[in-house]
């Protein structure tokens, strides 16, 4: 029986980036703010010490910092006529444990979706009409648009420090950036990476051919910065030890850099790490969030009253805390009704392997976030008539690191062991790049996520179910993408050039990318979505849910910069409307 | 479940098991009871309110491995993987492999970590007699089971095909038939599976030769000297100021590099 603990005003289930931001700024109001977080406190002097830190082995092969699958895993299968088994070893992508989250070892590429994702569905159809959309999809627009999000982006780069170069301001288009990005008010707060001889190439190249390439947003700083909270970073120095990682430079945007320092200090602030919510209690008729159980360090359990409840977990674990709790109605696929578990999806990754004959990249000399991309191929900027799908990727040019356990390459043919291996290894570390792919994924029915019915965690809860896998669209745009990284690739100077389609099925095995969304939608019609266009839930108004579970679909960028903004968008709502008069912000 | 496993197994997945061994109770353990509050109510939890914690020197190192005996393997076993891991990386021109390396050293200490146990993974049943490929791992068997029962099935088959030879005594290219044969998994060793047992070898070999030789392999950074990778230097703003040029500073590791007079 859980002992009950004095009310709080808030409380917030994880401490990672949206966490700790709506955390500060409702207790700089004065709210009594509680963070509950199951994994440890990490913090820069501490956990990621210069002596420590740069470790292959410990961090990026044994994933010590990572969430641990004995603790909690996920079952999947690629559709519903199969027998889903767990993940029982991180492959395809990384959740994390701990204050800071997946923002404590992320590599920082900080994008904004561009105006035509927010009504994606609404686009396509005038421009191509509906047969363009893919058979079973759940295509939706977002119910807020990216006019309404840009003052929020802007609090999140500004929060970050990001480095970038802005390509649209205030409508004028600018030499160096990007120029399908959609108009922004500021410049980006600090200005961009140095980039490698690689990206020299790259630059030269895609110019060469037409397209229009830029450095891309980087939460790796290039110079020193202040932000908004008076939290500090100093310049990155392109170590090479960003994902999976923490940074000892302070150079990387995370809770930890750009965050806690001023939060701890906030007095009605407090954390409660190595605590595990169980599930958000309701009140009897299930309409009102009465706070949150969890159990401790030394498995006891407690009650945690509070009058509002932010749902702040890693995407798939906030599906999961929603249907433990009995918020919204589950997703039934063979049905196709119900709303939570409902359009879950991941990333593609496609593109071209370049040998070279001659060069020096020295692949060591890296950052998360280091690189040039263009956006020629994303969303809707180029015709999609022809092709016959919807979706597109950034693609980009880049070295996140030069690890040698994971990174050291050989030419196609090479043998894997022996004194072969062992000279192409030595011969081809210096001399290959990538041109790569990271493209949309839309969202279908036959892609969900539900409670397992046979595996559980230890609390004896059951793990969440991933039912996933390409769509033919997908296949269709990435390999479409991959093309078009190769003709980049020779265009660079490559002897060879390899391209790497996306063809086989789903896997958990290699590392693709932990950008999951979906789950808990955001949307104008609650049969639909979870959430309303504010991130409250339809159905519990005091529970609010931030994160890439909001996400409709996913578009071809990484999603942490739409998460920031959302996160502030959200928090905007809650100062300014829900805590003057609570209850629904929009009506069913 | 009974609260008193639960609080084990959280106990349990709760702190890092790579514990420096020093003043018999790890630092991370010490901080987390100094820090273990007790909240008005009773609520027991790490509370942190007002300021960051903060003790010096925190960060935990990991232990470094002395080389010298064998923890997990016997003296037998140790033989099988050195044969094995120099084949796979040999010493030749190029400078040191594998077993020049220390990687039989970095296996034997890997498997007895919490990596050995699969303690971090999840490893309750039921186990599936036939998963889908992109499934991924599901074997009950963890790496010190793979190790034992795979270099017993391996040294069985060698005794019976070659003449009562162990795996170590057999020609170059026998070995190396034998090995790509597992690769394979053409080879079938009596109630193991070959390929198992070269992908387990095969995977802590590239592990052991290029990891940070605190942990056993890499001696002297010839895994990384061999690309090119300097180590962890932790800065390279001269690099990226002066592009494609060929990088000359020695390698350095987290104890430093001999010529600093570390190990």
């Amino acid at each position: 029986m859980a002992r009950r603990l004095p009310r709080k005003d808030v409380v917030i289930v994880g401490l990672g980036w949206t966490g700790s931001i709506l955390a500060l700024e409702l207790a700089r109001t004065g709210l009594n703010v509680v963070a509950i977080e199951r994994g440890p406190w990490r913090d820069t002097a501490a956990d990621f010490n210069i002596g420590t830190a740069p470790d292959e082995l410990r961090y990026g092969v044994r994933h010590e910092m990572f969430l641990r699958p004995r603790q909690e895993t996920m079952t999947m299968r690629n559709n519903s006529s199969q027998t889903a088994l767990p993940i029982r070893k991180w492959g395809s992508f990384l959740p994390g444990n701990g204050v800071g989250g997946a923002g404590m070892h992320w590599n920082g590429q900080t994008w904004r979706f561009l105006p035509d994702d927010f009504r994606i569905r609404s686009h396509m159809t005038e421009r191509y009409g509906e047969g363009i959309l893919p058979e079973g999809n759940h295509i939706q627009d977002w119910p807020v648009s990216y006019d309404e999000l840009e003052p929020f982006y802007d609090q999140f780069e500004r929060c970050l420090g990001v480095s970038g170069k802005a390509g649209n301001l205030k409508g004028a288009i600018q030499a160096g950036g990007n120029r399908f990005e959609g108009a922004r008010a500021n410049e980006y707060p600090t200005p961009p990476m140095k980039q490698g001889y690689s990206q020299e190439l790259f630059m030269k190249a895609a110019s060469g051919m037409g397209l229009h390439p830029f450095p891309r947003p980087s939460a790796n700083l290039s110079s020193a910065y202040t932000n908004q909270y008076g939290c500090s970073m100093a310049p990155c120095t392109y170590c090479g030890f960003c994902e999976r990682f923490g940074c000892a430079n302070s150079s990387k945007s995370s809770p930890q850099t750009c965050v806690l320092p001023a939060l701890v200090r906030e007095p009605t602030f407090e954390a409660r790490t190595e605590c595990e919510v169980m599930k958000v209690n309701l009140t009897g008729d299930g309409k009102m969030a009465t706070g949150v159980t969890y159990v401790d360090a030394n498995g006891e359990e407690w009650e945690q009253p509070a009058d509002l409840v932010l749902v702040c977990a890693f995407s798939i674990f906030n599906v999961r805390l929603l249907l433990l709790s009995g918020i919204g109605k589950p997703y039934d696929a063979a049905k196709d009704e119900g709303v939570v578990g409902r359009n879950y999806a991941y990333q593609t990754g496609s593109g071209s392997t370049a040998f070279f004959e001659d060069a020096k990249f020295n692949p060591f000399a890296a950052a998360g976030s280091l690189g040039c991309a263009l956006d020629d191929y994303n969303s809707d900027n180029f015709d999609h008539g022809p092709h016959g799908f919807v979706g597109g990727a950034s693609i980009t040019n880049a070295y996140t690191n030069g690890r040698p356990i994971m990174y050291h390459p050989t030419p196609k043919g090479t043998p894997t062991w022996g004194s072969a291996w062992k000279k192409a290894v030595h011969e081809t570390y210096q001399r290959v790049t990538s041109v790569g792919a990271q493209g949309s994924v839309m969202s279908y029915r036959a892609n969900y996520i539900d409670l397992d019915p046979t595996y559980k965690d230890p609390l004896g809860r059951p793990l969440m179910r991933i039912t996933f896998d390409y769509q033919e669209n997908e296949r269709k745009m990435a390999n479409f993408m991959a093309e078009r990284c190769e003709e980049i690739a020779k265009a660079m100077g490559a002897k060879t050039a390899t391209i790497n389609r996306l063809n086989g099925p789903w896997s958990v095995i290699p590392y693709q990318t932990t950008h999951n969304t979906g789950g808990t939608v955001m949307g104008s019609d609650p049969t639909t979505s979870v959430l309303n266009r504010y991130l409250q839930s339809w159905d519990v108004p005091n529970v609010f849910v931030t994160g890439a579970s909001a996400f409709p679909q996913n578009a071809g960028y990484n999603p942490t910069g739409t998460v920031g903004a959302l996160t502030y968008w959200a928090l905007d709502a809650i100062l300014n409307k829900y805590l003057k008069s609570p209850g629904a912000l929009v009506q069913k | 479940m009974q609260t008193d496993d639960r609080s084990a197994m959280r106990a349990k997945f709760a702190r890092p098991a790579e514990q420096p061994k020093h003043s018999g109770m790890s630092r991370r353990s010490l901080l987390a009871t100094a820090a273990l509050l007790i909240t008005t109510s009773g609520a027991t939890a790490r509370v942190v309110t007002k300021v960051l914690p903060w003790r010096p020197n925190e960060a935990y190192p990991v232990t470094p491995v002395v080389p010298g005996g064998w923890l997990f393997f016997t003296a037998d076993e140790a033989a099988v993987v050195d044969a094995i891991v120099d084949r796979l990386i040999p010493t030749d021109e190029l400078g040191p492999g594998a077993k020049d390396s220390g990687v039989t050293t970095f296996i034997d200490r890997q498997l007895m970590g919490p990596y050995g146990g699969h303690d971090w993974l999840y490893m309750q049943g039921p186990f599936a007699d036939k998963p889908l490929p992109t499934q991924g791992l599901q074997s009950p068997l963890t790496p010190r089971q793979q190790y034992r029962q795979g270099l017993a099935a391996l040294t069985a088959y060698c005794k019976a095909n070659f003449g009562g030879h162990a795996f170590a005594d057999l020609s170059n290219d026998d070995k190396d038939k034998l090995l790509a044969g597992m690769e394979k998994g053409d080879v079938k060793f009596e109630g193991f599976s070959s390929r198992m047992l070269f992908s387990t070898v095969y995977a802590n070999t590239m592990e052991g030769y290029f990891a940070d030789p605190i942990y056993g392999g890499n001696k002297d950074m010839a895994g990384w000297k061999l690309i090119g990778f300097p180590g962890v230097r932790y800065d390279y703003r001269d690099v990226m100021d002066n592009p494609n040029k060929t990088y000359t500073l020695p390698p350095v590791a987290l104890q430093g590099r001999s010529a600093w007079g570390a190990r």
